[in-house]
């Protein structure tokens, strides 16, 4: 990845950090007032915050401001005048980038694991400190054979 | 009892040999493109010589081509640039040359200071073409075959090995399907 060049990020490093927080300073003005309607304009800030930008990957198209990120708002814009449904522009966005573009992934088979390995891994850890409870608490329960045999009779 | 002992270890184990599978597979930032095996985007653009003519995916189909997607703000394009030159030269598929977010008196100093690959060039000033690709970077490289199907798409400056590796061998059975069926035709 480091290899490659892209636009925003071609300058040196130590400029680069400097320009990202001028893209942060910036990006709290993002150009939301191109769009009038309030409907339009609350479905807009929720869609650009649920794509992923490509370029600055661990960041919406909302809080990126690399030019990939300003042609995608722009699409997203178009698409919501024009009167497309929110489904129909993230189908717009996977199509050519690939659900990788969501920061929600579907739910396919492909996507299984990733959705309930953290649920079954839960599961496995509460069971398994169920068991570890129940033992230690049958280990000083009256009725247990150790704590019967210490009781004067 | 033993066997219980060593889970823990065992556990472990298996999580390291799946982390260790997980980093070989390559850089994740790298997005496979969703167009692989399937046929390629609409492609609608000004001609970077001739502005009033347009250059369209249509009038490109019935042979394979490669797209290369490049800027003169791109500095890996720059490094790639000798071997677009090298490819032309040896004129085997004809490179199509999509000049992203540009600015065009720049993009013709450029092709005209370092050499122009490209049977065509096309410019996308407003990124319209390049989305429609699933572009994300500069340079990105597709592999379009005569019926219209993208082959493979190279992310990052291209080289001689990977141009022979990943784009001539996809090419290779090219030419026999494209006899067989105009034989059978």
């Amino acid at each position: 990845m480091s290899e490659r060049l892209y636009r925003p990020c071609s300058t040196s490093r130590a400029l680069g950090t400097v320009l990202a927080w001028f893209c942060v300073a910036w990006s709290f003005g993002i150009d939301t007032s191109t769009l009038d309607d309030p409907g339009l304009r609350a479905r807009y800030e929720v869609l650009i915050e649920e794509l992923r930008c490509l370029v600055c990957q661990n960041q919406t198209i909302a809080d990126s401001n690399a030019e990939l990120a300003v042609d995608l708002r722009t699409q997203v814009r178009k698409m919501l005048v024009a009167g497309r449904s929110d489904d129909d522009i993230r189908d717009y966005m996977t199509d050519r980038y690939g659900d990788f573009v969501l920061y929600r992934p579907p739910l396919k088979r492909r996507t299984v694991a990733l959705w309930f390995a953290p649920l079954v891994g839960f599961g496995l850890g509460a069971l398994a400190l169920w068991r570890v409870v129940r033992r230690s608490q049958r280990a000083v329960t009256p009725d247990d054979g150790v704590a019967r045999a210490n009781e004067p009779t | 009892m033993t066997w219980r002992s060593a889970l823990p270890a065992l556990v472990t184990l298996a999580l390291i040999i799946l982390f260790a599978a997980g980093l070989k597979r390559g850089d994740p930032g790298e997005i496979t493109s969703p167009f692989l095996g399937k046929p390629a985007p609409a492609l609608d653009m000004a001609d970077l010589f001739a502005p009033e003519t347009r250059i369209s995916g249509t009038e490109l189909s019935g042979s394979a081509y490669v797209l290369n997607v490049w800027g003169t703000w791109c500095r890996e394009c720059y490094r790639e640039h000798e071997t677009l030159l090298q490819i032309a030269r040896q004129n085997t598929v004809p490179l199509i040359g999509l000049n992203w977010r540009d600015d065009r008196a720049r993009a013709l100093a450029y092709l005209q200071q370092y050499g122009d690959p490209f049977a065509r060039v096309g410019s996308d000033p407003n990124g319209r073409n390049a989305i429609d690709w699933g572009v994300y970077g500069a340079p990105e490289t597709f592999l379009i075959d005569a019926d219209g199907v993208v082959l493979h798409k190279h992310i990052g400056p291209i080289t001689w090995s990977i141009w022979e590796r990943d784009f001539l061998s996809r090419l290779q059975p090219q030419p026999a399907r494209t006899a067989a069926s105009t034989a059978a035709r």
